[in-house]
C-alpha cells in the first residue's frame, strides 16, 4: 500500500514498513521516529540508523545483535535509544524490512 | 512501562542446555517486541543464573529419545543413539560440546552472555527461594543482574497480568 509521509508517497508494507529503499530520506526518517515514540533524531540514532542501512541483507535490517556487535554499541544503550524492541524500530525509521532471526 | 504494555513472565526450571536456551530465546524475541519480561529461576533452572554453573550446562544422551545419531553427524534420521553408548564415560560431554558448536556456528551467545543481553534489555530476573535454601545457595552465588531472591507467593503477585510460560 501507498501512504504519505513527510510530505512524500511512500510504499509500506501490513505493518507500516517501507519497501523500496529508495523512496526513504532523513524527513521520512524523523517523521517515523516520531510515531515511535522518539522525539528527536540525535547523532547517536543516525549512527545506528546509517550503520543498519549500510548492512541491510535483501532490504532486511540487521538484528540486535548484529547491530550491538557491528557498532559496538551496548545493548543497554540501544534500549535507551530505541525503547521497547530496539531493532524493529531501528528497521521502521531506517526504511527497511524487519529483521530476521532470534539472536 | 505504560499499563498496556504486555507482560511476559518465564518459569526456568530446568538446568540441561536445551531448556535453557528456550527462555533465552523467547525472552530475548520478547524484549525486542517491546514486551515487558520477568524470569523466575525455580530448581535446577537456578544453574542458568549460578556464576559456577551457568557456562557448564549440558545435555545428556541418555534418557533422550530425541537425541539422534544425527547430532553426531551421521544423516539418519531415526538411528538413535544406544543407550549402553550413551553411559560411556565422556558422552555426555561430548554431545554438550557438539550442541554447544552448532549454538555457536549459528552466532547464538554462550548462556551467560545471552543472559546478560536479557539483563541489558531490561528483563527482570528473580531466584525461587524455596530451591536457594534447599540447594545452600546465598546471593553472591547468583549473576548479578538477579534483582532478588523471592517465593513463589511474591512472584504470582509481580506477574498479575503477564503469560505465564513454564520450561
Amino acid at each position: 500500500m501507498i501512504r504519505s509521509i513527510a510530505g512524500q508517497a511512500v510504499h509500506v508494507n501490513e505493518e507500516g514498513f517501507l519497501t523500496a529503499l529508495d523512496e526513504w530520506n532523513k524527513d521520512i526518517a524523523a517523521e517515523i521516529a516520531k510515531e515511535e515514540g522518539i522525539a528527536e533524531l540525535t547523532p547517536a540514532h543516525w549512527k545506528v540508523i546509517e550503520w543498519c542501512r549500510a548492512h541491510a541483507v535483501n532490504g532486511r535490517s540487521p538484528t540486535l545483535r548484529q547491530i550491538t556487535e557491528g557498532t559496538g554499541i551496548s545493548t543497554k544503550e540501544m534500549f535507551a535509544l530505541f525503547p521497547k524492541g530496539p531493532a524493529k524500530k531501528v528497521a521502521r525509521i531506517a526504511g527497511l524490512g524487519k529483521p530476521e532471526g532470534c539472536v | 512501562m505504560g499499563e498496556d504494555t504486555r507482560k511476559m513472565a518465564f518459569i526456568c526450571s530446568k538446568g540441561t542446555l536445551d531448556m535453557a536456551y528456550p527462555a533465552l530465546v523467547m525472552g530475548w524475541a520478547a524484549l525486542g517486541n517491546g514486551v515487558d519480561v520477568t524470569i523466575f529461576f525455580t530448581f535446577w533452572g537456578l544453574d542458568i543464573i549460578r556464576k559456577s554453573r551457568q557456562d557448564h550446562l549440558e545435555i545428556a544422551p541418555v534418557g533422550n529419545t530425541s537425541m539422534k545419531m544425527s547430532m553426531m553427524g551421521v544423516h539418519a534420521d531415526n538411528v538413535g543413539i544406544p543407550s549402553l553408548v550413551g553411559v560411556l564415560p565422556g558422552m555426555t560431554a561430548l554431545a554438550t560440546k557438539l550442541m554447544k558448536d552448532k549454538m555457536r556456528a549459528l552466532g547464538v551467545p554462550p548462556v551467560s552472555e545471552y543472559l546478560q543481553m536479557l539483563v541489558d534489555g531490561g528483563a527482570k530476573l528473580y531466584a525461587c527461594k524455596l530451591s536457594v535454601d534447599m540447594m545452600g545457595l546465598k546471593k553472591e552465588d547468583l549473576v548479578d543482574g538477579v534483582i532478588d531472591i523471592v517465593t513463589a507467593s511474591d512472584f504470582i503477585d509481580m506477574t498479575e497480568g503477564a503469560q505465564i510460560i513454564f520450561i
